[in-house]
């Protein structure tokens, strides 16, 4: 332990009671504003049975759920809870397979199909789209990824998360190196390109809002 | 923004406050002509106010439409040598200081030393009250347990009603002389009392509108003068509204103006109450004539708006009065805290927002004045609207409007025993201070260091400072074996402090009601004229004494780390941790460090630190609600600083929470200074868990920055903010949005700032979290961002 905060642990156990004493204590709040509880991550779908505790407790007291998700997941874990998920952020990071395998180390297959099937099953969705320069901002991708998007029924909104740099302090107090370490944030302009690019497929599209 | 409102507003911004002899000069000379005229001393105060309005300098600024100021010229600012009398060392101060100087030329310094301190030495207000106090206040006194708002300005607090727009001075005269002619001689033995009440009554209205009447005379005189025809209509204008106004109730919107600027100058020339003077509820007030002049083409939408700004820059003439003694250094403020309330609710309980209500904040955001203060008062009726509207301003940066819960304030008033419908009417005024407005006499009577009372408990009623025993004996505190034994020891000595500045209290209050009367102030609040009574003796309808306490978040998480480290977690022994106070952390930085950040805080949402601050809350309130005070009425209590939470930390050494000797205490019912790490969502919930209907008003603070409320969606995240702590039954919350000098200060001192959030990117964080570059980063954003 270290008394000055200088060392910090980020993160600890919780059961399922005591995060929904945390829950309960933004009530207030989240009737005010119509807000509710975001299960975010890492991967809030790594955790099925807890989530779907989760899950359940809220419904049972009238919270709004969200979901924030990779949609990296069996179907059968996301097709357990999807009845009491209010509202999905489903991230497309890219179309082309092959990218998607070298930067996030694993296929988008079965995160579209999920995505597909979550979309034609009724569950509202709003999808994330980062946009990192020389990765996944190319115009095939944005048209591709806007065109799959527009297919799909039930899509409330497209937010675009312009790439930052506030990770690397995260990476450094980790101990990690920053691979993108190069690489910028996308200008302004490029961003209304993109922007403006997905709307023409008749997507509402926000920036912000991850 | 019309040029006539930008060069008067830049004559006001740019002069430079003065300290004016007039009136000091003006009441001496009547002292001394009249020290032997065997008049009553109402009857002698109404005098001295006619004497100085018959003979002080008036004068009407270029394309002036509002006029009337309480000196010479704008920012030429008066002194009261009834109430304390500046030495030549206070002047010197004053006219050298660097911060919030007032000039003070040769002649003024002359007139103090042949003329006015001469006469005044030993004589004043502040002079007598000192004389009067038992040895006990005056230790805890000059030890910084409390301080004395009555040594150097009178009872004030006070805003209006809507009577004023419904009579003119001459109205207000046939009440009086109605009421001396009903005055029962053979039973009332109080009559004689009375009378003398009401003929100063008397004499104090003929006293403003003939000031008035000086002013038209002066704007008939320059319109003769004018070559500008347009300027020349305007003077024979105002010469009309003066001659008008106050005398007779106003017809229309600039009447009204007038009408209560007239009498706000003679409410602040008569006396120097505390807190200016204040319209209250000034849409409602106003929004009957702006309606009629709309409707019969006689007023327009900016018209008004021109008039309003007028209105406004006038307040910002005049600074507030300068303090004497060891407080001339400190006292660091021009502003003299008139709050000008907007919403609310109606007499009937139905929403008060009118289209008025939204021009105000309209000229709130264009004049951008220190002075008046202004507010919104927002109930569970007030439109979504009219609140966005305010947050857009609170945007911009210069913690102006604040925002109040006018459910909260209502039920305040109701616990108090007032009528439903003088509840309804009434607001905030000062900072937070919650009155029946028109019907109160509320009178704030000084700020109360409740974590020098800890410290004090600790020390078994030793102040360590000065080493002298001003406290009870309530123990050694290394024997007390339980938290409940020392909470029981910090309770008596609480009590013993309150009870010796309400006898205090009783006195001054006397002081003021036989020696410093306001006939003019009482003919304007209920029920002064049918009581016969004055203000300052208990005429208005309602009576309220208040101490305000300072330092709750101090001496919550104090207690809470005694409570912590001591008795449950027995980190160290009490006698260690004393030990470790009495040597400012010195070499124990370890310890100091686990008490800053491993103890819990009040502000975190967390019931450990809560219920000790709860536990505090009702010990205070115990202590003070329901004592009766010798107008009729009662002390309550209410929670706010003001900037004395600095000087109070200067008295008080390290304190268990990890605060060192002499730092600031925590202020309003505000968290400690970055104790609070869980976001303003858990700061909201801890400190609605203060239940703010026993108080008068609480203060809280919290700080953004720009960026935080960029767009739409941050304009509705904090009105939703703002919606939850009122459900929750808050009474006030104001915003400070933070500059790049501020976040500046962040980086050298981070321990200050554990609570300040910024917006990074798509989200937000703690600013004392990220990383240097990235705080740069912000900072340039920040900069380019302020107006």
């Amino acid at each position: 332990m270290c008394p000055s905060d200088a060392l910090s642990i980020a993160g600890k156990q919780m059961t399922v009671k005591e995060i929904l004493e945390e829950i309960e204590k933004d009530r207030a709040f989240y009737e005010e504003s119509g807000g509710g509880v975001t299960f975010s991550g890492g991967e809030p779908l790594v955790q099925p049975d807890f989530l779907n505790a989760l899950l359940n407790e809220c419904k049972e007291r009238d919270i709004h759920t969200t979901i924030d998700t990779c949609g990296f997941a069996q179907y059968k874990i996301i097709s357990r809870i999807r009845d009491r998920v209010d509202l999905f952020l489903y991230d497309i990071k890219t179309m082309d397979n092959q990218k998607h395998r070298k930067y996030t180390g694993a296929s988008n297959e079965p995160i579209l199909k999920n995505l597909k099937k979550l979309a034609e099953g009724g569950s509202s969705i709003v999808i994330s789209f980062p946009i990192i320069p020389s990765i996944n901002d190319d115009d095939e991708n944005v048209t591709r990824t806007a065109k799959f998007i527009s297919s799909l029924p039930n899509i409330q909104q497209v937010n675009l998360l312009p790439y930052h740099r506030a990770g690397i302090e995260k990476y450094k107090n980790l101990g990690k190196p920053y691979k993108l370490g190069k690489i910028q944030p996308p200008s302004n302009q490029r961003i209304k390109s993109v922007k403006e690019k997905m709307e023409a497929f008749g997507l509402r599209v926000g920036i912000g809002g991850g | 923004m019309r040029e006539r409102i930008r060069k008067l507003r830049k004559q006001s911004i740019t002069a430079k406050p003065h300290i004016s002899p007039e009136r000091a000069i003006l009441i001496t000379e009547f002292y001394e002509s009249e020290i032997a005229n065997p008049v009553s001393i109402p009857v002698k105060r109404a005098l001295a106010f006619k004497h100085v309005l018959e003979n002080k300098k008036i004068c009407i600024n270029d394309w002036e439409l509002i006029v009337g100021e309480r000196g010479s010229a704008p920012k030429e600012t008066s002194t009261y040598p009834e109430i304390c009398c500046h030495t030549l060392e206070d002047l010197k101060v004053l006219d050298s200081r660097k911060k919030i100087p007032y000039a003070v030329d040769e002649a003024t310094k002359k007139a103090y030393k042949e003329r006015i301190i001469p006469f005044w030495k030993d004589r004043s207000i502040r002079d007598t009250i000192f004389s009067r106090m038992s040895d006990e206040w005056k230790a805890a006194y000059e030890a910084g347990v409390f301080t004395e708002f009555l040594e150097q300005r009178a009872p004030g607090h006070t805003a209006l009603d809507d009577k004023i727009y419904k009579k003119g001075l001459i109205d207000f005269k046939k009440d009086i002389t109605r009421q001396i002619q009903d005055l029962d001689f053979l039973n009332d033995t109080d009559a004689h009392n009375k009378e003398e009440e009401l003929k100063a009554m008397e004499i104090a209205t003929d006293a403003l509108i003939h000031f008035a009447e000086r002013h038209a005379d002066l704007a008939g005189r320059l319109a003769k003068k004018e070559d500008n025809i347009k300027r020349r209509r305007e003077l024979e204008k105002i010469a009309d509204v003066c001659t008008h106004v106050p005398a007779h109730a106003p017809r229309n919107f600039w009447e009204a103006l007038q009408h209560y600027w007239f009498i706000h100058l003679g409410v602040i020339i008569e006396l120097n109450p505390w807190d200016a003077f204040n319209p209250g509820r000034l849409d409602q007030h106003l929004y009957p004539f702006y309606e009629k002049g709309l409707a019969d083409g006689t007023l327009t939408k900016e018209r008004a708006r021109e008039l309003l700004q007028a209105f406004w820059i006038k307040f910002n003439n005049q600074p507030a009065p300068p303090k004497v003694g060891v407080t001339a250094e400190e006292s660091c403020t021009y502003t003299d805290f008139a709050l000008i309330n907007t919403g609310g609710v109606k007499a009937d309980g139905s929403d008060g927002s009118n289209e008025l209500s939204y021009l105000i904040l309209d000229v709130v955001e264009e004049t951008r004045l220190t002075q008046p203060s202004s507010m919104v008062q927002i109930s569970k009726k007030t439109p979504d609207r009219f609140l966005k509207r305010a947050v857009e301003i609170i945007r911009t940066g210069f913690g102006q409007p604040s925002v109040f819960n006018t459910d909260e304030i209502i039920q305040e008033l109701l616990r108090q025993g007032k009528l439903v419908e003088d509840a309804r009417n009434g607001g905030a005024s000062g900072c937070v201070e919650t009155g029946a407005f028109g019907k109160e006499s509320y009178i704030l009577t000084g700020y109360f260091n409740m974590p020098k009372v800890l410290e004090i408990t600790l020390n078994n009623g030793l102040d360590t400072r000065t080493g002298k025993k001003i406290g009870l004996e309530t123990g050694d505190p290394a024997e007390f074996c339980s938290f409940d034994g020392l909470f029981e020891a910090f309770k008596k000595q609480l009590d013993y402090f309150i009870d010796v500045k309400i006898k205090g209290n009783n006195v001054i209050e006397r002081l003021y009601a036989e020696l410093l009367p306001v006939p003019f102030l009482s003919l304007l609040i209920s029920d002064c004229i049918a009581k016969g009574k004055d203000y300052n003796d208990g005429g208005a309808r309602y009576n309220t004494n208040y101490i305000q306490g300072v330092g709750l978040a101090t001496t919550t998480d104090s207690l809470t780390a005694v409570k912590y480290n001591v008795f449950d977690k027995k980190h160290a022994t009490m006698k260690e941790l004393l030990e470790i106070l009495e040597a400012d952390f010195e070499g124990r930085e370890n310890l100091r460090q686990r008490l800053l950040n491993k103890t819990p805080k009040y502000g975190n949402d967390e019931d450990y630190a809560d219920q000790v601050m709860k536990a505090i809350f009702e010990a205070y309130f115990g202590a003070i609600d329901g004592k009766p005070n010798t107008k009729g009425g009662h002390y309550r209590i209410n929670l706010l600083p003001t900037t004395v939470h600095i000087y109070f930390g200067k008295v008080v050494g390290a304190t268990p929470d990890g605060r060192k000797a002499g730092e600031p205490l925590s202020e309003g019912v505000s968290p400690v200074q970055g104790a609070d790490r869980k976001g303003p969502t858990a700061v909201v919930k801890s400190v609605a868990k203060i239940d703010h209907v026993k108080t008068g008003g609480t203060l809280l603070n919290q700080k953004f920055t720009p960026q935080l409320l960029a767009d739409e969606t941050g304009i509705d995240k904090l009105a939703q903010l703002i919606r939850a702590f009122f459900k929750l039954d808050g009474h006030h919350i104001q915003f400070n949005v933070v500059s790049s000098g501020m976040l500046r200060d962040a980086q050298k001192y981070p321990e200050r700032y554990r609570d300040l959030i910024v917006r990074v990117a798509g989200y937000s964080d703690y600013f004392v979290d990220l990383g240097v570059d990235l705080q740069n980063e912000i900072i340039k954003r920040t900069e380019q961002s302020v107006f």
